[in-house]
């Protein structure tokens, strides 16, 4: 109980994994593509919140700069991502990943 | 200043996160999804402010909440979901899903249990209370570099993505 009311980085670190958790079993099993990059910027905060809560052990804040780039690579990442799904709602009229194996073989 | 009620309000932050993650990854309308992301990203800008990281707090409500999910808002509204929303939501591969889930959640816990002795257990009191200004330090001066590639990515983030929005190039 005393551990539970104690907050440490531990408890962020679950946190973080719990978050990770959901993020990969979005991309594992949904089919609808929106989605499926919503569940990338899961996993992507959840590393977030490790390296700020890793910043917090150490007093520094070079977690937080991370932190701050990896925002930065979530923005273009995304901004790619729904690019690719315009374009691939454009040629077949659909947002089911299935469907999105021309380089399948 | 010292913090108040620590545990009430990471517990509760962190099970809106969770609540909010597992809405995410189980509505079947995407705008839905899209909000309890949202509700994601803000109990996670909390915890920031919990971490002593005030300056990475407003970077993820303007740029995530605001900028990110509004792209993704728009990009839902451009494709019709009508289609999709009647069809089967989640694919075959609920097995690898399962797998994955539990390797990937017993990798955790075994490392997180065998962990404990290796964190600390009272963060460092010392605080900068100049956050941002120390992060820009940071930014500008070790890690300029980085910081100039990522300046490039977005450019290239820019062009990738008119060239693939465009219907003619």
């Amino acid at each position: 109980m005393e551990s539970m009311l104690h907050i440490t980085t531990l408890h962020y670190l679950v946190l973080g994994a719990g978050l990770f958790l959901l993020g990969v079993i979005g991309v594992l099993t949904r089919r609808n593509v929106v989605i499926v990059l919503m569940s990338i910027e899961l996993i992507l905060n959840a590393v977030n919140l490790n390296l700020v809560a890793f910043s917090r052990m150490w007093g520094g804040l070079h977690g937080q700069v991370f932190a701050i780039f990896i925002i930065t690579d979530a923005a273009a990442e995304a901004a790619v991502g729904l690019g690719i799904l315009i374009a691939f709602f454009r040629n077949k009229e659909t947002v089911n990943i299935d469907e999105v194996n021309l380089l399948k073989w | 200043m010292t913090p108040v009620a620590t545990p009430f309000f990471f517990y509760l932050l962190s099970g809106i996160m969770l609540i909010g993650g597992i809405l995410v990854i189980t509505r079947k309308n995407p705008v839905h999804s899209a909000l309890a992301l949202i509700v994601t990203l803000l109990a996670q800008a909390s915890i920031y402010l919990m971490l002593y990281a005030p300056f990475v707090a407003g970077v993820q409500i303007i740029l995530y909440a605001g900028g990110i999910m509004v792209l993704f808002l728009f990009v839902i509204m451009l494709v019709s979901i009508d289609r999709s929303m009647k069809e089967r939501q989640f694919n075959s591969q609920w097995v690898a899903g399962l797998v994955a889930a539990t390797a990937l959640g017993g990798l955790f816990i075994g490392v997180y249990t065998k962990g404990t002795s290796i964190f600390p257990e009272h963060a460092p009191s010392v605080v900068a209370d100049n956050n941002t200004q120390e992060v820009a330090k940071l930014l500008y001066g070790q890690y300029m570099f980085a910081f100039e590639i990522a300046s490039l990515l977005l450019l290239v983030a820019i062009i990738g993505a008119v060239v693939m929005a465009k219907k003619r190039i």
